[in-house]
């Protein structure tokens, strides 16, 4: 009796064990959406849904493989096809998106971080989710190329337009500040980061 | 001689610097995307999560 399903029954005991899985990556799928989507609110509905969506579709995970890039998968899926759905409704152009994608409205927000935001901001995007993913949610490049659908090779070379680009962004003070001057911002990241790595 | 070996030198260092900003980079890029990842997870999720399974051990 061929079995395309591993768990074609349902399994309490496999649900339970995906279920506690699936909590302890809710941080990380909420940092991921809020890269993606332009506001905390929006990045919340987005990680929400991909939860849910990664709950229904628990049968087809294979446990003991990794459910961080799955998930982080299922929920760059969700963000790509409700923006195509979100464009063919308002016609929204898509320079308008771009600007909204990364949002800065933390007043709080530490000068530096600020910056790097909007320096990721300035990044087309596939360039800017290779870098997250890579450099921030801490994938493989293997790994990342699975979750955006393509060639390892292609993620690698993202990557490095996106640092270097980043780097160009920062040091010329490129990105957009309203009326503040643009500043140093390569030097806050150096001192910050020099301040970060002798703190601990 | 003398002027390729401080050359040398020169491209090292300037190789060394590239590398110290690169690496700056990417530790504010973690440190952003850990800022969120340690914030308190929203009731909401657990709770949305918790009716699903529910529903699920129903049916």
């Amino acid at each position: 009796m061929p079995q395309r399903s591993p768990r074609a029954v349902p399994d309490p005991a496999n649900d339970e064990a995906f279920k506690r899985e699936l909590i302890g990556l809710i941080p990380h799928l909420r940092a991921f959406a809020r890269t993606l989507a332009g506001d905390p609110a929006s990045a919340d509905d987005l990680a929400q849904d991909a939860m849910m969506k990664a709950w229904d579709a628990r049968a087809s995970f294979e446990m003991g493989t990794n459910m961080k890039a799955w998930t982080f998968m299922i929920l760059r899926n969700q963000f790509y096809s409700e923006k195509r759905r979100a464009w063919r409704q308002t016609q929204l152009d898509q320079e308008a998106a771009e600007r909204t994608l990364i949002a800065v409205d933390d007043p709080e927000a530490p000068v530096a971080l600020d910056e790097l935001r909007l320096g990721l901001g300035m990044l087309p995007a596939e360039q800017r989710e290779a870098l997250i993913l890579v450099g921030a949610g801490g994938f493989a490049y293997e790994e990342a190329a699975a979750i955006c659908g393509c060639a390892v090779g292609t993620v690698k070379s993202r990557v490095s337009r996106a640092r270097k680009a980043l780097q160009a962004i920062l040091e010329d003070g490129a990105y957009q500040r309203d009326g503040g001057s643009a500043g140093d911002a390569m030097s806050a990241i150096l001192a910050d980061a020099e301040r970060l790595s002798t703190g601990e | 001689m003398i002027e390729q070996s401080v050359q040398r030198r020169r491209g090292e260092a300037a190789l060394d610097e590239a590398r110290l900003r690169q690496q700056a980079i990417g530790v504010k890029l973690r440190q952003m995307f850990d800022e969120v990842v340690s914030e308190p997870v929203p009731d909401e999720f657990i709770e949305i999560l918790r009716r699903a399974d529910r529903r699920s051990g129903d049916g």
